[in-house]
């Protein structure tokens, strides 16, 4: 982006609410992307003649942490609306949702930018339910769509944010911040992938100084955080383009084609909708008891943002990996549970070791913290290991790797490998004499101001010591004899 | 000894059956053979369910044998009862066309909450009754598969849309029948017919299972005989039911005449139902009918409904509106009429062009335009807003007075086509009718008479929310003096 114009953008949030049960009906909520099509069907989310939707309860409840965890102001009484649209994954021909009075409006959330940072304005949030889902086939030359019913009638929560957002970063990190939010909130596994979770940015633009807005764009289709940044990123560089040739941006829905990098109209869209929506008359007004609104903000747990500023004061963690720990509350929890356990590694340390080899490991094998093979106790234990220098990093990596491979304790692991780090400094001492008189070139060498062969020596003693020499008391050791020599 | 069986009520029918006097079987057998004998005629039933109607009844028998040898005195209320239902309430395993082309084929495999509540007490379905598409009409000329006859004068209609329980109930093809009523699909037929139609308060009978047109409107009702077999139906399939949010846990119990006496009683006689356009003999029978129920101890009065000309505007805003929405779901993907094409949209439009007739695309189309971007606060929004003034109409009247006696229906039956050409002169049918769904309040119509051309003249009483049984009480003590209720018409 030239520094001409100003990316203005909203995100329009659905996110999946993991109940047991869908919003209007019985059925379970079942993996849609793994269970066989049409076996959490019901007549009354297959739209059959006569069927009338209920109220679950629970789903109100976990749309009600996320408004709350979101400072929103809830409506204790809102209104359900039918949004009409034929399409053969809307069974109704309507979609219930909320429009006028929705559960909650007016709430914001806080993110980080390049300027630091921002609170984010939520506009509203509410309750509706999801489509099915259809699958277009084409079979011994014949095309035809088959229709899958296991997540109609799913429950849904919408949440949209103002368009405050002024960067691709700052939409990156607000989509992880309400991620993160509805995460801790325990609503929602935060999975793009599976559409768990559907991130929509309307995108405009305008010039630097200007007040108004742009027409906007609204991108779908997006199922990871990677095409939201691409597919925003493309979004602006389009209208940017567009606009310095003279053109105009035309209000329209795109969707993201993630193997071609671009974005396309949708065909369905170009026509203006008209959704004709009007109170759902076959559910009363939805009134909520402020008891019970109160309850479940009590019951909420300590959000990122909170937790956040307590564990840069408390555990004096630099902001970026108080940020790394906290977006996910399951590292979080992993965290203070190994710093309450650990004897005398600091919180420093352990998130070093946490957010540094531990992070490297789940990364690569696709593992996260539940799937772990040990706990804080053991984690705890390994840091304690490095804090006292009886085992140095390159062992304590070691042990970290078998650890996580097998599980088991750590201080039976360095005994079982010998990777018990050596401090005795006689021991040290004869190596690194041992390593000047066999490498006798490299030693004037250095002396005569090649400094970079100091970690060629350093190398071999530790080779000589087979990597478990405290390397702190071995370059001290390799300095003296080399500067006694020089004398 | 089946000869007579028809002739019962269903109270008579039920004491009949309990004192062993007669078998379910018997009974059932005697419907399902006039039904044979008459239907063809008349048109009432749209699918007569022999075979397992013969089946219950059957059922119903042992159970009456085997609570006879064992003494035992506890048996489900309706035990062998023959009933019909109207075309719109699903019952599992039965066809239920709604009297529509785009259901010809559609079996439910759910059975509506009313019903099931009327079968788990006994009762034998001899079949589902004719109406109007979707319940949109006063007369049954919308149907389908062709008008219902009705039993007075057959070149008449029966009204509508419950003109198929209304015939068949009437012409003693059925002891009593369930209907629906959204604008007076169960008062106006009533009329037409000579029965006792009962509307319930919205909210006291559960819509689970009732195909819907107008959801904020529909209620389930009755077609009796009389008040007192309409009271049976009522406290058996009425109540809670978790599966419509719409029903109420508590109703409150009002207070409500007890035996002949009416003292007490005050009833408002409302000016906006006596207006141009009302024959001078229904109005006759309905002031005379309010004369008998003062002799009997009750005091009228006059009051107003101020809002009352809105009623048909407002009703054909919100009732197609509501409609529209509710029959979007009729698109040919899962069940239903498909007009297979090879464009989805086309697809969509071609099974409906073919599945809907035209009232029913009419009101589509009105309800559609209703709630349009530009124009939802010119209708919608303003008929809501009318609607409640319409309602607080009937809390302000209710104040004064316990219930209120009016006509049902400007006139009597009329003959099948005179409306043919001019919908809105069918919708000026339910002019008196519809107030009532609009503010929810219960209904109940009963016959006071006949005009000159021995066609059934209906009064219509109306009362305050859950006040049914109120209705069907001074109905009841009306019923015990005047003997119009028993008349049956000659076939």
């Amino acid at each position: 982006m030239s520094s001409k114009y100003q990316p203005v953008i909203g995100l329009e949030v659905h996110a999946v609410l993991e109940t047991r049960s869908k919003m209007f009906c019985a059925c379970p909520v079942v993996d849609s992307t793994v269970g066989e099509p049409n076996i959490a069907v019901c007549p009354v989310c297959a739209g059959m003649p006569g069927m009338l939707p209920v109220i679950n309860q629970a789903a109100v409840e976990y749309a009600l942490r996320v408004a709350l965890a979101l400072n929103c102001t809830i409506n204790l009484t809102s209104i359900f609306a039918r949004k009409s649209y034929f399409y053969p994954d809307l069974p109704k021909g309507f979609q219930i949702s909320q429009y006028e009075q929705p559960l909650a409006q007016n709430g914001w959330l806080m993110i980080d930018t390049a300027e630091g940072e921002q609170r984010v304005a939520i506009r509203r949030v509410h309750i509706e339910e999801d489509t099915g889902k259809l699958t277009h086939v084409e079979r011994e030359g014949q095309r035809f769509s088959l229709v899958d019913l296991n997540r109609s009638g799913v429950p849904l929560l919408e949440i949209v944010t103002e368009p405050e957002l002024h960067s691709v970063e700052a939409v990156r990190n607000c989509a992880y911040a309400l991620r993160s939010i509805l995460r801790y909130v325990g609503v929602n596994s935060g999975n793009l992938e599976k559409g768990l979770m559907r991130i929509e940015p309307n995108i405009s633009i305008r010039p630097i100084g200007s007040t108004e807005f742009g027409t906007r764009a609204e991108i779908k289709n997006l199922n990871s955080f990677r095409s939201l940044e691409r597919a925003t990123t493309y979004e602006l560089a389009r209208q940017e383009q567009l606009v310095e040739a003279g053109g105009q941006v035309v209000q329209q829905t795109l969707g993201w084609d993630d193997g071609r990098g671009t974005t396309q109209a949708q065909r369905s869209k170009e026509v203006a909708e008209d959704y004709r929506y009007f109170p759902e008359p076959d559910l009363p007004p939805l009134v909520l008891e402020k008891a019970w609104v109160d309850k479940i903000r009590k019951g909420l747990p300590e959000l990122p943002q909170a937790r956040r500023e307590r564990f840069i004061k408390k555990y004096g963690l630099k902001a970026y990996d108080a940020n790394v720990i906290v977006a996910e509350r399951e590292v979080a929890d992993l965290y203070e549970a190994t710093v309450a356990a650990a004897k005398t590694a600091d919180a420093k340390l352990i998130a070093n070791w946490l957010t540094g080899p531990l992070f490297g490991l789940m990364n690569e094998a696709g593992v996260e913290i539940a799937g772990l093979r040990f706990g804080a106790k053991q984690l705890a234990a390994l840091c304690d290991q490095v804090a006292a220098g009886k085992v140095n990093a390159a062992g304590g990596r070691e042990v970290l790797g078998v650890l996580f491979v097998e599980g088991g304790s750590p201080t039976s692991i360095i005994k079982a490998r010998g990777l018990q780090q050596i401090s005795d400094s006689g021991q040290l001492a004869a190596w690194v004499s041992e390593v000047i008189v066999s490498n006798p070139k490299q030693a004037v060498d250095y002396l005569a101001g090649n400094a970079p062969l100091l970690n060629f020596l350093f190398g071999q003693v530790m080779q000589k010591a087979g990597g478990k020499a405290n390397p702190a008391a071995v370059r001290e050791e390799l300095q003296a004899q080399l500067s006694k020599l020089g004398k | 000894m089946s000869a007579g069986l028809h002739e019962l009520s269903a109270k008579q029918a039920l004491a009949g059956l309990r004192a062993g006097k007669f078998s379910s079987v018997e009974l059932t057998r005697a419907y399902l053979e006039r039904i044979e004998q008459h239907n063809p005629r008349l048109n009432a039933y749209l699918h007569v369910a022999a075979e397992s109607a013969l089946q219950a009844a059957a059922a119903a028998d042992k159970q009456y044998a085997k609570a006879k040898r064992s003494k035992s005195a506890k048996l489900p209320a309706l035990l062998g009862l023959p009933i019909a239902v109207k075309d719109v309430l699903a019952v599992a395993g039965m066809p239920a066309t709604c009297g529509s082309r785009i259901l010809e084929n559609f079996v439910p495999s759910y059975t509506a909450t009313s019903v099931q509540r009327l079968l788990d007490a006994g009762v034998v379905i001899l079949g589902k009754t004719n109406t109007d598409e979707f319940a949109m009409g006063s007369s049954t000329e919308n149907s389908a598969y062709g008008v219902t006859h009705n039993p007075w004068d057959e070149t008449r209609v029966p009204g509508g849309s419950s003109g198929g329980s209304a015939a068949a109930v009437a012409a003693r093809l059925a002891p009593v029948a369930l209907g629906t009523d959204t604008g007076g699909s169960v008062r106006q037929p009533a009329a037409f017919c000579g029965l006792s139609g009962l509307k319930t308060t919205y909210g006291r009978v559960s819509r689970y299972g009732l195909v819907a047109f107008g959801s904020s409107l529909d209620t389930v009702g009755v077609l009796a005989r009389d008040a007192a077999d309409a009271g049976l139906i009522l406290k058996v399939m009425g109540g809670y039911d978790p599966r419509d949010a719409t029903t109420v846990e508590k109703t409150p119990k009002l207070e409500k005449p007890s035996g002949k006496s009416l003292k007490g009683l005050r009833i408002g006689v409302p000016k906006e139902y006596f207006i141009d356009g009302l024959s001078a003999e229904v109005e006759n029978g309905v002031r005379e009918a309010i004369r008998q129920l003062e002799a009997l101890g009750a005091k009228a009065v006059p009051v107003s409904l101020p809002h009352t000309e809105y009623a048909l505007p407002v009703y054909y805003i919100i009732a197609p509106a509501e409609a529209s929405a509710n029959l979007a779901r009729f698109d040919g993907v899962r069940y239903g009429l498909r007009v297979a094409q090879d464009d989805l949209i086309e697809m969509f439009k071609r099974s409906r062009g073919a599945g809907f007739g035209p009232e029913v695309k009419r009101r589509i189309m009105i309800g559609s335009y209703a709630l349009s971007a530009g124009y939802y606060d010119a209708y919608y929004g303003q008929a809501q807003k009318v609607r409640a003034l319409i309602r607080r109409d009937f809390d302000n009247v209710f104040k004064k007075v316990d219930i209120i006696a009016a006509p049902s229906t400007p006139s009597t039956a009329f003959r099948i086509g005179a409306h043919g050409n001019d919908p809105l002169e069918m919708y000026l049918e339910d002019v008196f009718t519809l107030p009532a769904n609009l503010a929810g309040v219960p209904g109940l119509c009963v016959c006071a008479g006949f005009d000159g051309q021995s066609l059934p003249i209906g009064l219509q009483m109306l009362g305050p929310h859950f006040a049914d049984e109120r209705l069907l009480a001074v109905a009841a003590a009306y019923q015990k003096v005047t003997d119009w209720h028993k008349q049956a018409p000659a076939l």
